[in-house]
């Protein structure tokens, strides 16, 4: 009984350290203090202010939120059919190459964001790019790929490995046949992948802060770590951040409603 | 037979290798229209890569495979397939494990081939009724196919398949997965659709006794090469090697002697025969069914003896195994039980055995010279006999190529690896009534033949050593001249 309540307590005191500072946010975003901190009473002014275009930061957070996103998404698209086409790929190698490519695929996910920064940054450079929002972009997809790759791979794994010769088979154009039958299959795998790539380019700032040049080019994650050394977060932007993280907490959800209710598709056939 | 014009695919001189290993050596073959084709072989013979050639998956390295290609001036065109890829064969592929789409209903899954070709939404769906009737799936239509039992998904893949109306269907052990009761059941059935819609059948399959069952023609492989093209009661009945004669049903392969035409000596015994040509007192291996020999303990014109060591019931029929007054063990069934220690009396009909010329007498060894004593083979040095230098022999002795000649009973085979000269692996077992006849691969890759009383299984990794004495070596013919 009491080993029951320490290992509860545990969990409970663990998940507490690890969202307080979101909470505090989401508390804070319904108060207009300019101080973090102070509570000056509920209020919703400061949603009021986001969305009816009033933000004392002006419009420069406007337009940081909206390269953001349509960096996001474009880093998102891109880097999801480069990754597809890159799985299948690497899933048609043998033994050692495979595991190779495999390897090579993985290391930029754990090489810390700043290397992979400065080193985007130092080829663009090199090759006499201009840095900007294409140069973002680039980034964004080299470092969102890998990801796609990890997501779909297993998907091709479980795949039955006649069934793209079954389409050839019965009449398919190699083009037709990946169209038809493989992407479908894919496609939840390409999903999750895709909206990986989208928080992984939302989420990032070390990588955009290197490559966006000297073009003045602000992004959410940018323009709060500016706003920040300024002296003090625009009030604005608690309310923001907590409609970020709860729209990822929905596409989170969403994602493991999905599964688990393929998952349960699946269970019940077999019983 | 002889009539060319029903051929509808031609094979010549296939082969294929993957790497160094070649899976596929020499392969030629007919299949004539309206066919029921098997490819019959252990995993590995190289049958599903012939059948994955025909499909168009993969390419051949060397030979041709030509198809019939619809009329031209009411005579059939045939075309090398080679190059052409599988989407524009006429053919369709049953796969092992069904590879349905899971993204489509069966009704889809079905109507797939034909929604490619442009076919009238209309017709389509006539089609895809008219098959689901003929596998018995009517009511499926709008099943996900993954809800599907497996002998369920089976028949929505033969469907799918059909439907397009292919003048070759390939089958590619289609029945596999499935468990025995289901497997009989569909066998006949796939029997009956095969007269029913009377195109050709290649069918891929490691079970000889489904091969027995479903086809007209069996082709039986074994390590890449046909061994032998017949119906199934000539395979059966007059396998051509030791080979088909193991594989094919249960059988005593045995070491004997063509003592002259219509007589044959083994397990101590001349008996009569029917088999003629093969010269007199050459050796040959005899093949002798189990349902094919006469036991009794009083029997009319008994031709030997034996005694009794195990007998067991088999539903229809008792199986014995019975040790002859020469020492061999035979095995015998029989409808009556006979008591193990009990002495009996057998005979065997003169068509009953099945005589076949040895396909080795000795193990030929491909091997370099390295000096007098000393040759290398399989990859390993081995001291051997002197070799033999023939009169004349000019040229350098060391490096020369040569041939090896080691007895079958004189290769030792080791537990450990290390202690022989080189090592190998058991590859194929033959009990030969008396004692057992092992095929080891080397890891070179060559072959070596054993006699040996001592038990292997398959698969053993064993230590292969020869006394110098046992191994004659002979220079190559090209080295003489």
């Amino acid at each position: 009984m009491m080993r029951k309540f320490i290992a509860k307590a545990y969990i409970w005191i663990l998940l507490a350290i690890l969202y307080a500072p979101i909470i505090f946010i989401v508390v804070f975003s319904f108060t207009e203090a300019r101080t973090l901190g102070n509570w000056t009473g509920f209020s919703m002014e400061l949603y009021k202010h986001i969305f009816t275009g009033g933000v004392s930061g002006g419009a420069g957070l406007i337009a940081a939120i909206k390269n953001t996103l349509i960096i996001a998404f474009v880093a998102a698209i891109v880097s999801t059919m480069l990754g597809t086409v890159s799985a299948i790929g690497i899933y048609n190698l043998k033994g050692r190459k495979r595991k190779t490519i495999q390897l090579l695929n993985n290391i930029p996910m754990i090489n810390p964001d700043v290397i992979t920064g400065v080193s985007l940054f130092l080829l663009f450079v090199f090759l006499r790019f201009s840095q900007g929002y294409l140069t973002v972009i680039l980034a964004h997809i080299s470092f969102c790929t890998p990801y796609v790759v990890l997501n779909v791979m297993p998907k091709l794994g479980q795949m039955n490995p006649n069934i793209y010769e079954a389409a050839l088979d019965l009449g398919a154009t190699p083009a037709q046949a990946l169209r038809k039958v493989l992407i479908p299959q894919l496609r939840p795998g390409m999903v999750s992948g895709f909206i990986l790539a989208f928080t992984m380019s939302l989420a990032d700032f070390a990588v955009t802060f290197f490559t966006r040049g000297t073009i003045g080019l602000e992004t959410l994650s940018t323009y709060i770590y500016a706003d920040a050394r300024k002296g003090g977060l625009t009030p604005e932007l608690r309310p923001l951040m907590t409609l970020i993280f709860i729209t990822i907490l929905v596409l989170l959800i969403i994602m493991n409603v999905r599964q688990a209710k393929t998952r349960d598709e699946k269970t019940s056939i077999i019983s | 037979m002889g009539d060319k014009s029903d051929i509808i695919i031609n094979i010549e001189n296939l082969s294929k290798s993957f790497g160094d290993h070649q899976v596929l050596k020499d392969i030629s073959l007919n299949i004539r229209k309206g066919e029921f084709v098997t490819l019959l072989g252990p995993s590995g013979c190289g049958k599903t890569t012939l059948l994955r050639m025909i499909a168009g998956f993969l390419q051949p390295d060397e030979g041709t495979i030509m198809m019939e290609w619809g009329k031209k001036n009411g005579k059939e065109e045939f075309r090398d397939v080679a190059g052409i890829p599988p989407h524009q064969r006429p053919l369709n592929t049953v796969f092992q494990r069904y590879a349905l789409f899971p993204h489509l209903d069966v009704y889809d899954n079905i109507a797939f081939g034909l929604k490619l070709k442009g076919v009238p939404n209309d017709e389509i769906s006539s089609r895809v009724r008219k098959v689901l009737k003929l596998v018995s799936m009517s009511d499926y239509e709008d099943r996900d196919v993954d809800s599907l039992s497996g002998g369920q998904q089976q028949r929505v893949a033969i469907a799918r398949a059909i439907v397009n109306k292919p003048k070759v269907l390939l089958l590619d052990e289609p029945l596999a997965a499935l468990d025995l009761k289901m497997r009989q059941d569909m066998q006949i059935e796939l029997k009956e659709m095969h007269q029913k819609l009377g195109i050709t059948f290649i069918y891929v399959t490691h079970d000889q006794q489904e091969a027995l069952t479903l086809s007209d023609t069996i082709v039986v492989m074994n390590e890449g090469r046909i061994q032998q093209i017949g119906t199934p009661t000539d395979i059966y009945n007059e396998p051509v090697n030791s080979f088909v004669a193991d594989f094919i049903g249960e059988s005593n392969i045995l070491n004997g002697t063509m003592i002259e035409d219509r007589k044959v000596n083994f397990i101590g015994h001349d008996f009569e025969c029917v088999d003629e040509g093969f010269g007199e007192n050459v050796p040959v291996d005899v093949v002798i069914r189990p349902e094919d020999v006469y036991i009794g303990y009083k029997l009319d014109g008994a031709q030997f003896t034996g005694t009794v060591k195990s007998c067991v019931f088999k539903g229809i029929h008792y199986e014995m195994y019975v040790d002859t007054d020469s020492g061999n063990e035979l095995q015998i069934q029989d409808y009556d039980a006979f008591e193990p220690g009990k002495t009996v009396q057998m005979l065997i009909h003169p068509d009953d055995i099945q005589v076949m010329r040895k396909e080795r007498v000795e193990n030929v060894i491909d091997c370099v010279v390295l000096n007098e004593t000393r040759v290398e083979m399989f990859g390993e040095e081995f001291e051997c006999s002197p070799v033999k230098v023939p009169e004349g022999f000019a040229g350098r002795l060391e490096g020369a190529p040569a041939k090896a000649h080691v007895q079958f009973s004189k290769v030792d085979l080791m537990d450990h690896e290390e202690e022989g000269d080189a090592s190998g692996e058991v590859w194929f077992i033959l009990y030969k009534g008396d004692h057992y006849h092992l095929t080891v691969k080397t890891e070179s890759g060559g072959h070596i033949h054993v006699d040996t009383n001592d038990i292997w299984d398959k698969g053993d990794i064993v230590g292969i050593k020869i006394l110098p004495e046992d191994i004659i070596v002979e220079l190559s013919d090209e080295q003489e001249k």
